[in-house]
């Protein structure tokens, strides 16, 4: 006897736009894609961060830019990003150490992480704006 | 039990360990900024940069870059490994990102030590 088993057609490449990450997934990758961005962007941020504690004048020039709303839209992007990088990271940590690794406390816990940077970064950014 | 052969390579755990004692350093950070910030009392150059002058913020701020900047060469060599297929292109990409935080490290130096 020759029983073939038919395999199921499977697509050689992922297709990005039709597959559904689950909500830990989710966190995991803008935790990626969080870090990622904060690194690109560590220029811009160290030159802010030197501006407004160079000088008086280096302090207005700094407070100049800042106050541009395209700026300040990069800024709040990256206020998310940190605070999602610290939420999610934090996460991360406690299943390092093996706390609420069931599937109902991860999906808990990606939810609170999802909810807790969303609403840290109006609050902060608001209080800035 | 697993053999390996261990010579010539470590297996990555002191950089695994080494993003995660920067994460907390840098999460503890956080939290001391944070609640310095809220008790500055205006949002003025004298007082903004007077957070960093002295002694303890200073070293706490250095020690935050650096650790922000070792986090950072495990977690991009990490995107780097997982998406970067062809050698050179790696190796180059590495390259490049060691040299830019080496450089922010001195960045960071001279940005607080110029206070």
């Amino acid at each position: 006897m020759s029983e073939v088993t038919v395999r199921k057609q499977r697509p050689k490449h992922l297709a990005l736009n039709e597959i559904r990450l689950p909500l830990p997934g989710f966190v995991s990758i803008l935790h990626r894609i969080s870090g990622a961005g904060l690194f690109l962007c560590l220029p811009l941020l160290l030159a802010l961060f030197g501006n407004s504690v160079g000088s008086p004048e280096s302090f207005a020039a700094y407070k100049e830019t800042v106050g541009n709303p395209f700026v300040k839209l990069i800024l709040f992007g990256l206020l998310w990003a940190y605070l999602h990088h610290f939420c999610a990271g934090i996460r991360f940590l406690l299943l390092d150490m093996h706390k609420g690794l069931d599937l109902a406390a991860a999906r808990n816990s990606s939810k609170i992480v999802l909810v807790v940077s969303i609403a840290l970064t109006l609050i902060i950014g608001v209080k800035l704006w | 039990m697993v053999s390996r052969i261990v010579v010539g390579a470590h297996y990555g755990f002191r950089d695994w360990l080494g993003q995660r004692v920067t994460a907390v350093f840098m999460a503890l950070y956080t939290v001391i900024f944070g609640i310095n910030a809220l008790m500055l009392p205006e949002m003025s150059y004298e007082a903004w940069s007077g957070m960093f002058a002295g002694g303890f913020m200073r070293f706490m701020t250095f020690l935050f870059f650096l650790a922000l900047f070792y986090h950072a060469w495990v977690g991009v060599r990490d995107i780097y490994m997982d998406y970067i297929k062809p050698v050179g292109i790696r190796l180059a990409l590495h390259v490049i990102t060691l040299f830019l935080l080496i450089g922010y490290a001195g960045w960071a130096a001279r940005i607080l030590w110029r206070l």
